[in-house]
């Protein structure tokens, strides 16, 4: 089935999300819709679905026009739709929840369950994509449980699927058998639509790519564009996708962990007798698979979680079991991972949450009294400084984009005094302009003295970041290396591989070598 | 959730756009009272309660049902009846709530100002419009308690309880102590503060402590309190007056009653300011304190809260505690402003009406002012409409309940007049938010 949108154009307001689009996509292809966030990718893919209706333009199937009032009419045209947010309901099954809606039943109403089953297994099978039909999506993966949303797709005879960012939820590996199974559909003769903003996946998967930029198509590009010519197409600009900076000058240990253990209130070891240092003016990155321990860590370090044995020091001060807004007079300054649900209110301006860890210290408060003038003044200053693009300081924060987000985050947290900075995966979300910046920003408080923990899933931010990498795998830490490493050694790690001999572990990084010993005997266990 | 972004409360703070800050605490404060679309469904709600209060009123009159079995011999006849009594019974609430005028010709008949006064005329005009701030009083007050948690994610349900609490207190000391005047009305009006803080403060304590959802326990001391006042009741050497052979309690010396503001022959007394200026001083507290700028930082995000350094448990104890003395200032404005004797059923309704009231009133302390007023006139003039009209006075309870159902429900309003959505959720979150806050 070959799929036309022939200048789409949809506007909210005076904002047109979509201006003239037209894009083709032919079977068998991989068509990757490329873009920074708010370019419009996710609205034309709901005017394809039928979720929204265009202004202008029109959707033309094997050169037919068609209007889709609601998803139901796109579904039955052969569209599927993988949502960035899974669509499944937890305590069913898997063969339950493919064939919820479209239940086949017998006589007396009962249903089909064999059948159900059956289908299931059949297409999984033939698209390689193993999934058990019994299993509750509950227990799931998010990997498996996207699996199933394709299949749910497939069982609707689905000829165009439609993928709205599904590399963002996935781990590396759960990525590499996401693109296996689309490469299998597509020689199954399907068609998919690739939404991502991450170039690296598009370049892997896509056949063709259309570049969005502000509603309008920017330009089409064979896969083998080189990064740059994307990246620039995608921003409008040049950007460098990898900051330059100097080596580092690491001063004296500042943060100091020693045999940290975080458990959680059930029991599970999350981080286990976890050893490292980090000196001023330098970037230790913790590297690895999510759900590894490294959110624990993070919160552990903040005093969010307990921390069950072990020591935590700053400057040699005790804060192993200190509440948080200890942990942030002594000096930490914290990203946490999760922005929309830790970092930010949404509600609240963004003046309000560029005070949210400072509102009841001078200049912002006076005894109880918030000090409104200078809270004002605080965002009108760090705005600029952070080129955070806000219609006002006093717009709710939620109605930013996530990378300006991002910044109020940064600008937040930068603002204070501080000599650590924890940041759990700082871009993670984020269009390559925002990447730049805010990785720019976290080289430049190294540059200060700071010590600066990055915690990333993305080894790309790794290599980029880190002056030394540390690998977590199972709440342990399996080794430190120079950032000179090889991929495929950090992968090893990744998956569990420890230093056999502890002599070795020492990085022949720039800082002396940190307690690497402390961490292997532990990993040995 | 991106419903969320237009409620309540960041526009209090987020409404100074010009910058220069010039409007100050004035404007503020009437922002928080109205706020665009809201304000719109408030009106069109109470609008439409009155409509299907009124047509309930005229099919259900005796005189009106007969007209309409003549309907086709005199049509003209059953709808003027049906008319009549609708709106006749709304004339009699607005004369008992607001102002009568019969007692304002009366009063211009006076050959002078002097007698006027003396006789008692000016304060007839005044009378209903007193009731109306003397109804409103114990309702403001309870409808704080609930509003203010409400702002820390909190639905306090046990208003009730914690009014209680604030009577007991207040009128043991209003009879039981001998102080001198003033001092005897202020100790009075604190310990109605303290006595439902104690309350509260439990509620908050068992949640920080043990997560109890205050839900539940705030429902269970709204019983456990309602029989232990029967039991302070029962027993002399308790609570129970000497003689009385009824559960009620010694009445509280003159020293402790709430004066009047404006003499003898209106009820109207300092309770109705001290309701005003916990109003406003739980805007100040929200919108001007540090306090409670945690409270609504743990109200809207309470892990983004708590990333922040801020302490969660310690400020659900703060609001509960402040809003349980809020309730037991509403306790205390009851006894020692009209009740002066607290008997086992002296709690009324206030406790569910508060809900009621922050709910009407957007969860806001502005709006809080206004609702209870709105339901202050309306329990003021009820007796005058069942004793004018025949209209029970329960058809005051049908309008509230009619407000209330359609606020809860914005998209109901905006079918029935045909509004566009606004760009959120509304009203109705302050109805569904509170389990899974």
């Amino acid at each position: 089935m070959e799929l036309e949108l022939k200048g789409i154009t949809k506007r909210f307001g005076s904002l047109v999300a979509n201006d003239r689009i037209d894009l083709s996509v032919t079977p068998g292809q991989v068509h990757a819709l490329l873009g920074e966030n708010g370019a419009g990718k996710t609205t034309l893919m709901n005017v394809l679905y039928g979720l929204l209706q265009p202004d202008e333009g029109e959707i033309l199937l094997d050169g037919k026009a068609v209007r889709f009032h609601s998803p139901k009419d796109a579904i039955a045209a052969g569209i599927g739709m993988v949502h960035q947010h899974f669509m499944l309901v937890p305590v069913f099954t898997v063969a339950e929840n493919v064939t919820l809606g479209i239940e086949e039943t017998r006589r007396a109403g009962l249903l089909d369950r064999r059948k159900m089953r059956k289908d299931v297994r059949e297409l999984s099978h033939r698209y390689g994509l193993e999934v058990d039909p019994d299993a509750l999506v509950e227990g799931l993966p998010v990997g498996i449980q996207q699996r199933v949303e394709i299949v749910k797709a497939l069982v609707r005879e689905a000829t165009v699927l439609i993928l709205d960012e599904p590399t963002a939820v996935l781990t590396p590996a759960e990525t590499d058998e996401l693109f296996r199974i689309i490469r299998q559909l597509k020689h199954g003769g399907k068609s998919i639509v690739f939404i991502s903003h991450k170039l690296k996946e598009v370049q892997a998967i896509a056949d063709t790519i259309t570049v969005l930029r502000r509603g309008e198509v920017a330009g089409e590009r064979p896969p083998s564009a080189t990064e740059g010519e994307l990246a620039s197409l995608m921003v409008g600009r040049n950007v460098q996708l990898r900051v330059s900076k100097t080596a580092a000058k690491p001063g004296d240990v500042v943060l100091d962990v020693s045999d940290m253990t975080v458990t959680d209130e059930a029991g599970r070891v999350w981080v286990n007798r976890i050893s490292f240092r980090v000196r001023a003016g330098e970037i230790l990155g913790v590297a690895g698979v999510q759900g590894n321990g490294q959110t624990e860590l993070c919160e552990a370090l903040m005093g969010l979680r307990p921390t069950a044995a072990g020591l935590v020091t700053l400057n040699g001060r005790d804060l192993t079991h200190a509440r948080p807004a200890r942990r942030l007079a002594a000096g930490l300054a914290y990203v946490p991972e999760d922005r929309r649900e830790d970092g930010l209110i949404s509600e609240f301006s963004v003046a309000d949450n560029m005070v949210l860890d400072q509102y009841n210290r001078p200049p912002f408060a006076s005894g109880i009294n918030l000090n409104l003038g200078a809270i004002a003044a605080n965002a009108a200053e760090r705005v600029q400084e952070f080129d955070v693009r806000t219609t006002s300081t006093q717009t709710p924060v939620g109605t930013l984009s996530g990378g300006n987000q991002q910044k109020v985050i940064l600008a937040r947290e930068l603002g204070h005094e501080h000599k650590v900075l924890v940041a759990s995966q700082p871009t993670r979300g984020l269009d390559v302009g925002s990447i730049e910046f805010v990785h720019r920003r976290i080289v430049e408080q190294r540059d200060r003295g700071v010590a600066v923990l990055i915690v990333s899933a993305e080894l790309d931010e790794i290599y980029a970041l880190a002056d030394r990498i540390a690998v977590m795998y199972e709440g342990r830490i399996t080794g430190f290396r120079p950032p000179t490493v090889p991929t495929e050694e950090l992968g090893r790690l990744m998956a569990g591989a420890t230093d056999q001999d502890p002599g070795a572990s020492a990085p022949p990084g720039p800082g002396p070598a940190p307690s690497t010993g402390t961490a292997t005997p532990g990993a040995g266990q | 959730m991106s419903d969320q972004v237009s409620s309540p409360d960041p526009a209090t703070t987020a409404k100074k756009e010009d910058g220069s800050g010039s409007h100050g605490l004035g404007r503020a404060f009437r922002d928080s009272i109205t706020e665009g679309h809201t304000a719109t469904i408030i009106v069109l709600a109470i609008f439409t309660a009155y409509v299907i209060g009124g047509l309930l009123n005229a099919f259900t009159n005796t005189t009106v049902l007969h007209a309409w079995g003549n309907f086709f011999s005199a049509p003209g006849h059953a709808i003027a009846a049906a008319w009549d009594t609708a709106v006749g019974a709304y004339v009699e609430l607005f004369e008992g709530s607001i102002v009568n005028p019969h007692t304002v010709a009366a009063l211009f008949q006076q050959a002078s100002i002097g007698t006027a006064i003396h006789d008692g005329y000016l304060s007839a005009v005044f009378y209903p419009l007193s009731e109306t701030c003397v109804q409103a009083t114990p309702l403001i007050l309870a409808g704080l308690a609930v509003a203010l948690p409400y702002q820390a994610g909190l639905f306090n349900i046990g208003a009730q309880s914690q009014l209680i609490g604030g009577m007991i207190v207040a009128t043991y000391l209003g009879y039981g102590v001998s102080l001198p005047l003033f001092v005897h009305v202020v100790v009075c009006v604190i310990g109605g503060f303290v006595g439902g803080a104690a309350l509260g403060w439990l509620v908050g304590e068992l949640k920080a402590r043990t997560g109890a959802h205050e839900v539940i326990t705030t429902i269970m001391l709204n019983y456990i309190m309602l029989y232990f006042l029967t039991y302070l009741l029962s027993f002399r050497y308790l609570m129970q007056a000497p003689h009385a052979t009824n559960p009620v309690s010694p009445a509280i010396v003159g020293n402790a009653h709430l004066p009047h503001l404006f003499g003898p022959s209106l009820r109207i007394n300092a309770g109705f300011l001290i309701a005003l200026a916990c109003a406003a001083g739980m805007w100040w507290l929200l919108n001007r304190t540090t306090a409670g700028f945690e409270f609504r930082s743990i109200g809207k995000n309470p892990s983004a809260a708590r990333v922040a350094g801020m302490s969660v448990e310690r400020n659900w104890v703060l609001v509960m505690l402040i809003a349980g003395g809020l309730a037991g200032l509403s306790g205390a404005a009851v006894i020692q402003g009209t009740d002066f004797s607290l008997n086992f059923q002296s709690y009324g309704s206030y406790g569910i009406d508060a809900i009621t009231v922050a709910l009407l009133g957007f969860g806001r302390p502005g709006g809080v002012v206004l609702a209870g007023l709105l339901f202050g006139a309306l329990r003021a003039g009820a007796p005058l409409m069942q004793a004018a009209t025949g209209t029970p006075v329960s058809m005051v309870d049908v309008l509230e309940a009619v407000i209330v159902l359609l606020i809860a429900a914005p998209p109901l309003i905006r079918a029935m007049y045909r509004l566009r959505a606004s760009r959120g959720g509304g009203v109705g979150e302050v109805m569904s938010k509170g389990w899974n806050a």
